[in-house]
């Protein structure tokens, strides 16, 4: 299923940087979202868009991870050629990940 | 336990205005804090100040106090703001006139200190892109530290009822108050930390109290054109709860806290301030009736030593040109235009150090890997932007997509162009003992 069905995310940015949270709508999810969504994983989504490291925080107490993607902006909002110079738009572009539901018996 | 209420009146410049009225009006607080500095905001302000000595700060500050000075004067609310920008000495001059024509007798103190640019210029600091800031020359417009509560701590010690302030940390805005009320050491880190978190979920207003979240079907808001701002109900150990005036629109509930809570913060246990290292890793998030959300849990450390200056800049001029196609073959259209535009581009003179093609509607906003089209667009805009060296050829950008109109693929329409100069921001670290802040009432 679509990370969608599972979570919310808002995005914000410092400088060249970018941060995605991604937040479990049911406190249950937080363990499966902890697993799928990987710095890995979520480097390889926004292929194209992140040109640096991604680094990972988790928050278990509010069931929510933090993803800190450097190089992410064009250079950084005061400067992008961007449409979205904030990368406000990133977070709609997270929840379009697939997550196995691993609840599944099949 | 002791509480005080504190409500958020704006959360960047443009922000809008009756919230905070509502506020004023119908929240029973005891501040209200005005949070409309951004990174690049304050760059501009000195821009605006070095063309003319008397401007400089926040362009709705005069509306903004027109419209709450009596409100607050008659509930006694204290009011903090940042609208001060590059020139609170100003700013504050004039919140006193608006307040003298209004036969209000408000004390109104101005903060300055954050304005390090001599300092910088002095010295030979190296920026966090690996540029040594005093090379910049001509190009350097300007360099604010991020102060702390401190100074503004002493002002509402001094019977402050309007504090303007420049460049403070955001967070401290709304921590200022929680020391002055409730008597928190400067070295009580784990108060510090919890204040800071207050302010961190407020000072974005709107955002925390439904605004900025809405997503029908998944997150459905109410009444997001009356949104109401949100109140925090600070208790003397910290702890808040996030709220808002009965019956205005919007919603606070756990999810709009937690999105607010990771707002713009990297390292969530060691989140940067000039007052603490805050650690919100540990905080929880709890609904304790309508609209009312416990939030606690954060603490912190000894905060830096150093403290972050913005430093604005001119960095480039940026040119960019739109225009539409509509109907069958729109998408093609699009493309055989960019390629033109590329193309003309390549045979002219002028110097480019990047430049952007989109296709709005189609590719725009996440590129080609993640916009993989299922079907042809009724309609398609194609916008190129460009960065260069000179306005001139920034200019030239514009020039060749309107051009389109004559030369281009049918059809083109609704053309428009643009040239900016670009102020970018870069940072340094400063060690703190460098910045010297003072408390003016007149």
């Amino acid at each position: 299923m679509k990370l969608r069905e599972l979570a919310h995310s808002r995005a914000g940015d410092k400088g060249d940087i970018s941060n995605i949270s991604v937040i479990a709508y049911q406190e249950k999810d937080y363990a499966l979202l902890e697993k799928y969504l990987t710095p890995e994983r979520v480097k390889a989504h926004f292929a194209g868009i992140v040109h640096g490291e991604v680094l990972r925080y988790a928050l278990p107490s509010i069931g929510a991870l933090n993803f800190v993607m450097q190089r992410a902006l064009g250079g950084g909002v005061t400067r992008s050629l961007a449409l979205d110079a904030h990368g406000k738009c990133l977070s709609s572009a997270i929840m379009t990940m697939e997550i196995p539901d691993d609840t599944d018996p099949s | 336990m002791r509480h005080i209420r504190i409500g958020a009146g704006a959360g960047y410049s443009g922000d809008r205005i009756e919230p905070a009225i509502e506020l004023a009006e119908k929240g029973e607080i005891d501040y209200l804090v005005f949070e409309c500095l951004a990174e690049r905001t304050i760059a501009i302000a000195q821009q605006a100040r070095m063309n003319d000595p008397a401007l400089g700060f926040d362009p709705l500050l005069a509306e903004r106090m027109q419209a709450v000075l009596a409100i607050c004067s008659e509930k006694k609310i204290k009011i903090i703001t940042n609208m001060g920008a590059a020139n609170p000495l100003a700013a504050a001059a004039m919140v006193r006139q608006i307040a003298q024509a209004m036969h209000l007798k408000l004390k109104v103190a101005a903060i300055t200190g954050d304005d390090v640019l001599d300092t910088l210029k002095a010295g030979d600091y190296i920026s966090d892109q690996d540029i040594a800031v005093n090379s910049l020359g001509d190009k350097l417009l300007s360099a604010n530290a991020y102060i702390g509560a401190a100074p503004l701590v002493e002002a509402l010690a001094q019977g402050a009822d309007v504090i303007i302030t420049g460049r403070v940390a955001d967070p401290a805005l709304f921590l200022a108050p929680l020391i002055h009320e409730f008597n928190w050491a400067m070295d009580d880190w784990h108060r510090l930390g919890q204040g800071t978190l207050v302010g961190h979920l407020l000072e974005c207003a709107g955002q925390v109290s439904g605004g900025y979240f809405a997503d029908p079907g998944y997150k459905d808001v109410q009444g997001l054109a009356r949104l109401g701002f949100p109140i925090g109900e600070v208790a003397e150990d910290g702890s808040v709860v996030i709220t808002k005036v009965t019956g205005s629109g919007g919603q606070v509930t756990p999810a709009t806290c937690k999105e607010q809570l990771l707002y713009e913060i990297h390292d969530p246990a060691s989140y940067l301030t000039p007052d603490v290292v805050a650690d919100f890793s540990a905080a929880t998030v709890r609904e304790i009736g309508p609209d009312r959300v416990l939030v606690q849990g954060a603490t912190g450390r000894a905060r830096p030593d150093t403290l972050k200056v913005s430093i604005g800049y001119i960095d480039s001029y940026i040119g960019e040109g739109q225009i539409s196609y509509a109907g069958p073959g729109a998408l093609a259209r699009g493309k055989l235009a960019q390629a033109i535009v590329a193309e003309r581009l390549q045979l002219s003179a002028a110097v480019f150090d990047e430049i952007r093609y989109d296709l709005l509607g189609t590719d725009a906003i996440h590129g080609a890997a993640l916009s993989a089209q299922a079907s042809e667009p009724y309609e398609v805009r194609v916008r190129v932007s460009a960065r260069s060296g000179s306005m001139r050829d920034a200019i030239r950008i514009g020039n060749e997509v309107e051009t389109l109109y004559t030369c281009g693929p049918a059809g083109g329409g609704g053309a428009t162009k643009t040239a900016k100069e670009v102020v970018a921001v870069q940072s340094c670290l400063l060690p703190r003992r460098q910045v010297t802040t003072s408390v003016h009432f007149e």
